[in-house]
């Protein structure tokens, strides 16, 4: 007789395979039945950041996770859970400033250091008696209505001061909801359109419905591990300081182009402005409410390649960006906004992979010109 | 196995279980093990080789049953029922070609019918005509064998693999721009290898039990410990597979709490751990020594609980179907000392070198015209012994150094053990004295093999000592 069956046989006197099988079934079905019927949104403020691991100098997002320690998920809340402006209150003594803005604030190909955040943390500046501490609040997808959702709860921490670069690609209509991170979060995106009367459609076909079934355990059971997996991830974080990919080599952005002067599917002459989320961009400063926000034009490639005369890059026909700078231009002036139009302020020479992404040098310029316009802001 | 592949290996094994008695359950058996071996086998870059290969593994373990059989058991009627049956059932794998769906039991789309036919055919011949011969075929035992340790070392050896990998890319038309010594992952070939090596050996030696072809092809490929062990013996074995255990009440939930105690660790416990575990990679980004032994001891835990995961998978299903794998591990990192570790960790595979390679070695080095002395004898046996075992991982430095680590330490636990057993007997009079020596050896016996693990972890040696380097906050 094996001894295993006979210490079995002596506990589970009484317990019937079968039966027990259908209980452990009955029980599961029941959590995930009552999983899915709870309010289970506040999951994400769970977090092992900023409480085991320090918190994450920008959002997770990432493909390769193996390699990057870092993922990309939908859950604003964990996502801000993870980041190092989570870690607490806003300090006395600290002059904080929110960084917001697509893949080149996020930082892609850069460390956290090598960031604008991290390079404007390393300025050391000081501004209205306060040590400034910057946040990047980036997130690598071009979408303003991306960038309001993440102000809109970004607000709840307290900062001084909202730096919001952006650039053309930001503005299309078509570009809000299409974002991953903006069509999952449907409720939030409701509530924004409705709380400031956007011009855009709440009931997108782009965003994604749940149903009772999405909410269940099983609904949920990718997104439930995700959220562990960023957890987990954190130890790697405070292990290695690593949260992004390095290749060993990438494609440079393109220089040269086809004679191709459309944009968003036009070719021109005349940029609408009424295809813009001009409205989008309004609302951002009636979210920031009584905190200055400084609106920045990102830096482009502007390339002398083949075609260049009628492209500055891959992404923007010239005669599109120059209708839209001088929008953008318009609109500051009209909102009263301080403005920074740095579209040329990087030479060709310190773009990466992208007509966006810089440099680590190229970072280090871009911060000095942006610490010049907010080291005197009017102070309290 | 991935989960899929357990769970339905675990309804199969709850199907077989309730309602099969005892007659067709060594040829269901049979059947899914055959399955298996093709449907385990990962995709492979090679054109038609993740068909060709489980076809390999069949076809040598069937030629191994023939070379240890007894003539008169070769001819038996139902070994040529049991051939058939493999054989058909590999034609009928290779006709789901022409079904009109995604490959489902194969890796990839097989190769076209009639290659298939021929090599069954010709199988079929040499298989008929070698069964047919009178007397035993004691020479073939000795080439099987040289060809199982040749095709073990090519499979193990990345430059061997890479060549082999660019031959038969040649021969198949492929580019060799990409031939590399993972295109030939050849499923479960270590733990086939041993179980068809110990009965090589055991015919040699006289101690083989008489069994059938169907018995013999179950045990080799027997699906739950197809892939990673244990390796039982075969005598053992087809005991139970000749008089499987009734399964109680009580035996299902037995078996039932070990395979989801296996599901636990495999897939929860050491796959969450794999995320941190020490690799090739966070070697060289983990900033502090403290980090540096976290990820080490993550990775000393992953190894355990995925590989004693499997097991006990591989034990829960085993009971399921009536057949009692041996057990693999046995609380391996509580144990006091490297000897008793060694005595709890992959037993199946230190009981299958001391039996072939430990025990004979001994023998002959204390035996002989020039006897070594007992010290040199343990010192040389477990030195290569381990080596060994280092290289069957992989033949590169770091297996070598990682065997040789092992193996240095047991002789060092051995000697060490002789000179202070009256010392330490005397001073640990008392029951805490006692403990407190034991878990002081637990802790040296525990960091002694995690330490062990970085070259086991890491690629290099010039990376393991790097994070050694690491290790003790050295730049």
């Amino acid at each position: 007789m094996n001894p295993d069956s006979m210490s079995a046989r002596n506990k589970g006197q009484g317990i019937h395979p079968l039966r027990l099988l259908a209980k452990a079934l009955i029980v599961f079905v029941v959590l995930d039945l009552g999983f899915g019927l709870v309010n289970t949104s506040g999951l994400g403020r769970i977090s092992a950041y900023n409480l085991l691991f320090p918190g994450r100098e920008r959002f997770p997002f990432g493909q390769e996770a193996a390699e990057s320690y870092n993922l990309s998920l939908y859950n604003l809340d964990a996502m801000f859970a993870s980041h190092v402006l989570s870690a607490g209150g806003n300090p006395t003594g600290e002059f904080r400033v929110l960084l917001l803005g697509d893949s080149s604030v996020w930082g892609t190909l850069l460390q956290p250091q090598e960031t604008l955040a991290g390079q404007l943390n390393a300025e050391g500046l000081v501004v209205c008696g306060k040590g400034a501490r910057f946040y990047n609040l980036g997130y690598p997808t071009a979408s303003l209505m991306k960038d309001l959702m993440i102000l809109d709860q970004a607000m709840s921490y307290r900062p001084d001061l909202v730096v919001w670069l952006t650039t053309l690609d930001a503005f299309p209509r078509s570009a809000q909801l299409a974002s991953p991170i903006v069509a999952n979060n449907p409720a939030r995106v409701r509530d924004l359109i409705a709380r400031y009367h956007l011009s855009l459609d709440p009931h997108d076909p782009a965003l994604v419905e749940s149903t009772f079934w999405d909410r269940t355990i099983w609904g949920q059971r990718r997104d439930l591990a995700d959220l562990a997996r960023l957890q987990v991830y954190g130890l790697m974080w405070a292990a290695t300081g690593v949260d992004q990919a390095y290749p060993g080599t990438f494609t440079p952005a393109q220089r040269d182009f086809p004679a191709d002067a459309s944009y968003h599917g036009s070719s021109g002459p005349t940029l609408e402005e009424s295809q813009l989320a001009f409205d989008v961009l309004a609302a951002g400063q009636r979210v920031a409410g009584q905190v200055p926000l400084l609106l920045v034009n990102e830096p482009i490639l502007i390339s002398s390649g083949r075609n260049s005369t009628i492209r500055y890059n891959l992404s923007y026909p010239r005669w599109a960006y120059d209708q839209y700078r001088a929008m953008l231009g318009q609109f500051a002036r009209q909102a009263g906004w301080p403005y920074l139009d740095l579209w040329n302020a990087i030479s060709p020479s310190q773009f990466t992979n992208t007509e966006f992404h810089l440099t680590p040098a190229g970072e280090t310029l871009l911060a000095e010109k942006v610490a010049q316009a907010i080291r005197s802001p009017s102070c309290p | 196995m991935t989960l899929l592949q357990i769970l339905v290996g675990g309804a199969l094994a709850v199907a077989c279980g309730l309602f099969l008695h005892d007659r067709p359950r060594p040829y269901l058996l049979l059947v899914a093990s055959v399955l298996a071996v093709f449907w385990f086998q990962p995709a492979l870059p090679l054109r038609e080789v993740d068909f060709w290969l489980p076809v390999a593994t069949v076809m040598l373990s069937m030629t191994a049953w023939t070379l240890t059989a007894t003539p008169e058991s070769r001819r038996e009627r139902e070994n040529w029922v049991a051939a058939a049956i493999v054989l058909i059932l590999i034609l009928l794998l290779g006709l789901t070609r022409y079904l009109n769906v995604d490959p489902f039991l194969t890796a990839s789309r097989p190769p076209q019918t009639v290659s298939i036919v021929g090599v069954l055919a010709a199988f079929a011949l040499a298989f008929a005509l070698l069964n047919r011969s009178p007397g035993r075929l004691n020479r073939g035992l000795w080439l099987v064998a040289a060809f199982l340790i040749a095709v073990f070392i090519i499979l193990k050896a990345p430059a061997l693999g890479t060549a082999a990998s660019l031959l038969l890319r040649l021969w198949t038309g492929q580019s060799t721009t990409h031939a590399a010594a993972s295109d030939l992952q050849w499923l479960g070939f270590s733990y086939i290898a041993f179980r068809m090596i110990h009965t090589l050996r055991d015919r040699q030696s006289g101690r083989l039990p008489d069994v059938n072809l169907a018995e013999y092809l179950t045990y080799i490929i027997f699906f739950p410990s197809l892939t990673a062990g244990p390796i039982d013996r075969i005598e053992r074995f087809v005991q139970d597979l000749r008089h499987p255990m009734p399964l109680s009440q009580d035996g299902w939930l037995v078996a039932g709490k070990r395979l989801v105690a296996g599901l636990f660790k495999k897939f929860v416990l050491a796959d969450t751990l794999a995320l941190i575990a020490l690799n090739a990679t966070n070697a060289l980004q983990v900033r502090t020594a403290g980090w540096a032994w976290l990820l080490l001891y993550a990775y000393a835990f992953e190894i355990y609980l995925d590989f004693s995961g499997y097991t006990d998978i591989a034990i829960g299903l085993g009971r399921m179907l009536g057949i009692n794998l041996p057990e693999n591990f046995n609380a391996p990192y509580l144990k006091p000392n490297l000897i008793q570790f060694w005595n709890s960790w992959h037993m199946t595979l230190t009981q299958w070198f001391r039996a072939y390679f430990f025990n004979p070695l001994t023998r002959a080095l204390r035996s002989g015209r020039r006897p070594l002395p007992a010290v040199a004898t343990i010192f040389v046996s477990q030195l290569s012994t381990m080596l060994l075992i280092g290289l069957w991982h992989g033949i590169s430095g770091n297996f070598v150094i990682w065997g040789l680590w092992h193996g240095v330490g047991l002789f060092v636990n051995n000697r060490w053990s002789e000179w202070t057993r009256r010392p330490a007997s005397a001073w640990a009079k008392s029951p805490p004295r006692r403990n407190l020596l034991s878990a002081i050896g637990v802790l040296v016996t525990f960091h002694y093999v995690t330490l062990g693990w970085v070259f086991f972890a890491l690629p290099t040696p010039e990376l393991s000592l790097a994070f050694l380097r690491k290790l003790v906050g050295m730049p």
